[in-house]
């Protein structure tokens, strides 16, 4: 089990490699350079900058150059914020998205599994069907269009929370970006518990505890719940890390000051260094949480261990 | 967990329900003005940027030799220089520095800052992006181009520490409004030689903490997409006369974001406000609403070296086929129908040349080969920001009504659509511009040969000869008029089409007092007060 797991996360740098000279690649060939400003720069200065920065050298050279500095833990200096290092960049970036992603995870998780846990407990009744089709319309209605309407609705008419921005410290600017962003995440997180509790419910020792007069919220939490979160977890990893990454629309409706924005911008001004950090700090989170879920997958689930 | 829940509503509720004091009733309490500023800045040292919005914060850290007049384009109030004179030919400037000017470490503001200003910006190796602003100088050009590299035959120099001579390499009569671009200002020699070299590109020096401007405000922090504070800076000379304590300018991008931070008390001032908001806006809330003019054009951009595009009687036909009060009616509302290309600034002010005449235009395009918009070439219109589309869309409706010709609408990213532009990769491009200065120059240099904002393809050398004649020209009201031949000209050949001159759609509180309608739109903070 253990050379398993050793052999997981030895793959998982063989992604990053990969992961990090495709998107190396797909940014030399952007039809544009970093310096494309919409007022014209002079031939002589842009060929200067793209000197200074060392893009004029050839591909290879900067490939080998960007990947050994990114190995020793230098991303280099930002493109469009000129000067600025990358490291600070995300390191005043990547707190707000965590934030972020952990408050949304929470609302996903208060919210998905109870729903799902109270409609498999009540197949078939109104609370089952009421509660699905809630789930339906949080995964069908895009954080586009639920943002601004809370935010309009609790910051413009009720002025109860602000409509815009972040304070680490306060939490009621969390509230809005935080449902928005963990709504979807909370709908599939319920119709995934509904479907693993479903599954467990049906099996032989539920009957038999039924049979011995266990009390039916104590068969569901007890004895269920377990075995019935097996699905939802293996969700639960890969969501989170993108709550984490992938809250763009929810940074720019709300005007967060995450990493999201860094990225699109990036990508807009093929901001390489930024781009590149963004895409090797996703993946690295992405294969970090993989690797937890298959953690937390087999201590939930003893048949896992044996193989 | 269960047993907490309820505590936690609670507490949240608790949380929810106190302080409805919006963070505008805050600030104005305190005295801080909350601006809406579009984006994030590039950088804040005045001689790495080009763009507006880093205009807006860099205006507040420093102040150039002339100062912005709150209610006046016109005026030229002193600011670090208290007066300055010129020769006859307005070749030669002599700058006299206020003895009381100091920077905000104390330091006083001396003629040597801006010579080492200018030679940093200069330098062929800082690498300044727009340090064509300082070509007006004589041999700046060729130290820049590395033709010289003796600083001293450039035509500056401190002649004492408050007297700064410019000698310029033509006339310049609206040098002192130049001086208000902030690639004229000085910057703290002192400051910068303490974090590295004159030429070293990057430095802390212009981080908070470290940054040291003339300004009235002093730069206090820098978070990326949340806010850059100022605060009062005490050694300003006119410190007594500013009004405000300090000013968040929040990096805002997609307008309806900032539009509902405005209308949950987040902003005194947004930065701009979609079309599609002034209806709405003007009738609900109309105290809040402001249009102003402002010097840009939008215009369409055509590939001059297209077959087709080449013929100038086509490209009037297509303009003269544009109805441009029908637009700015309907599509870009509160903008104005562009006229000609340079909208009116101070005293110039173009030929109305521009018109709506599709009878004409028809005849025009049959003159040109096309009678009824037969085999005419299916061309397809490049966009790129999405409140360029329907204003785009109603000029491809209007050219195959009147005309009888269809053309396409291309969209791309912002970086892609930039290059198609520069490389003449394109037919017909839907493109703007704006001002610089309160000069016609800063519309009509653009098309020359070989600018690099040019990318029409087309070029004359008798409308060059006429801009240089007028840069010859110390006298300024036939200089103008000179221009305006120059245009008259520009508009009968039409490598653009403008079709509608800007103006500056935004929401503003009424607390906010002193701040006017502006042509650049720079409004001098140090005026601006909050009464509530």
């Amino acid at each position: 089990m253990f050379r398993n797991l050793i052999q997981r996360l030895l793959q998982g740098l063989v992604v990053l490699l990969v992961l990090f000279t495709i998107t190396f690649f797909l940014v030399k060939a952007m039809p544009y350079g970093p310096f494309q400003q919409e007022k014209a720069v002079p031939e002589h200065i842009r060929a200067k900058v793209n000197a200074y920065y060392g893009l004029d050298q050839p591909i290879y050279v900067q490939y080998f150059k960007r990947l050994t500095n990114f190995i020793k833990g230098d991303p280099g200096l930002s493109l469009r914020l000129e000067g600025r290092p990358v490291t600070e960049i995300i390191s005043q970036a990547f707190p707000t998205s965590l934030q972020l992603g952990i408050s949304a995870m929470t609302v996903a998780l208060c919210v998905g599994i109870p729903l799902g846990t109270l409609a498999a407990a009540r197949k078939n009744s109104l609370i089952d069907f009421g509660s699905m089709a809630l789930a339906m319309i949080g995964i069908c209605l895009p954080a586009f269009v639920i943002g601004p309407v809370l935010a309009e609705f609790f910051g413009q008419r009720l002025k109860l929370l602000p409509a815009v921005g972040w304070e680490p410290a306060d939490p009621r600017t969390w509230i809005l970006p935080a449902v928005t962003l963990g709504l979807g995440t909370a709908a599939y997180l319920s119709r995934l518990t509904r479907a693993g509790m479903l599954e467990t419910l049906s099996q032989d020792f539920v009957r038999t505890a039924k049979a011995k007069g266990v009390p039916g919220g104590r068969i569901l939490v007890r004895h269920c719940l377990r075995g019935g979160l097996i699905p939802a977890v293996a969700y639960i990893g890969p969501a989170f890390a993108g709550l984490i990454s992938g809250s763009v629309v929810i940074e720019t409706v709300f005007q967060l000051p995450g990493l999201g924005q860094h990225f699109i911008k990036a990508i807009e001004t093929s901001d390489e260094p930024v781009i590149l950090a963004c895409v090797m700090l996703y993946g690295t989170l992405i294969i970090i949480a993989n690797f937890v879920t298959d953690l937390v997958s087999l201590w939930l689930n003893p048949r896992l261990r044996t193989r | 967990m269960l047993r907490t829940l309820p505590l936690l509503l609670a507490a949240s509720l608790a949380l929810l329900s106190c302080s409805r004091e919006t963070q505008v009733d805050r600030a104005n309490r305190e005295g801080i003005l909350l601006i809406g500023n579009s984006g994030e800045p590039k950088a804040l040292d005045p001689q790495l940027v080009t763009g507006v919005l880093e205009s807006k914060i860099i205006g507040a850290l420093m102040e150039g030799l002339v100062a912005d007049d709150p209610k006046s384009d016109d005026a030229l109030p002193p600011g670090a220089a208290l007066s300055w004179e010129h020769n006859e030919e307005m070749t030669e400037w002599t700058f006299h520095l206020r003895p009381d000017g100091k920077w905000s470490d104390g330091t006083p503001v001396t003629a040597s800052d801006y010579v080492f200003s200018y030679q940093r910006m200069l330098h062929p190796e800082f690498i300044a992006p727009y340090v064509e602003m300082l070509y007006f100088i004589d041999q700046a050009e060729a130290y820049n181009k590395g033709e010289i590299t003796d600083f001293s035959k450039v035509g500056v120099r401190a002649e004492d520490d408050f007297t700064l001579k410019l000698r310029l390499r033509e006339p310049v009569p609206y040098l002192p409004s130049l001086t208000r671009h902030y690639t004229w200002f000085a910057v703290p020699r002192h400051v910068i030689l303490i974090h590295g070299k004159m030429t070293d590109r990057f430095t802390p020096w212009s981080l908070p903490g470290n940054f040291v401007g003339n300004g009235p405000f002093r730069l206090k922090s820098w978070q990326f997409h949340k806010a850059i504070e100022v605060d009062r800076n005490p050694h300003y000379w006119d410190k007594d006369n500013v009004g405000l304590n300090g000013i968040r300018f929040l990096p805002i991008e997609n307008p309806y974001t900032e539009a509902r931070a405005f209308f949950s008390g987040q902003l005194h001032s947004t930065y701009t406000l979609p079309s599609d908001f002034i209806d709405s806006v003007a009738e609900d809330k109309p105290q809040f609403l402001r249009q102003e003019p402002y010097v840009g054009t939008i215009f369409i951009r055509l590939n001059t070296t297209r077959k087709g595009l080449d013929d100038p009687r086509v490209r009037r036909a297509l303009s003269m086929a544009i109805d441009r009060q029908s637009i700015t009616d309907h599509v870009l509302e509160g903008y104005f129908p562009a006229t000609s290309l340079t909208p009116k600034m101070g005293q110039y002010e173009p030929d109305k040349v521009l018109g709506f005449d599709p009878e004409g235009a028809r005849k025009l395009l049959a003159e040109a080969g096309y009678p009824e918009g037969r085999d005419f070439p299916r061309f397809s219109i490049l966009i790129s920001r999405p409140a360029a589309r329907a204003s785009t869309e109603a000029i491809q409706a209007m050219w195959r009504k009147h005309l009888n010709i269809i053309v396409d609408i291309q969209n791309k990213d912002w970086g892609s659509y930039i290059t198609a532009q520069q490389t003449l990769d394109y037919d017909i491009a839907s493109a703007g511009w704006i001002g610089d200065y309160l000069d016609p120059t800063t519309f009509l240099m653009i098309w020359t040969k070989g600018n690099g904002n040019n990318n029409t393809g087309w070029s004359n050398a008798e409308y060059e000869k006429l801009l240089d004649d007028a840069a010859h020209q110390a006298d300024n009201a036939s200089r103008l008029e000179i221009f305006r031949k120059a245009e008259r000209m520009l508009m009968a050949e039409q490598p653009i089409i403008p079709t509608a001159f800007y103006s500056r759609n935004y929401l503003h509180r009424p607390e906010v007092k002193g701040w006017y309608p502006l042509l650049l739109d720079n409004h001098p903070y140090k005026s601006i007060r909050l009464e509530p």
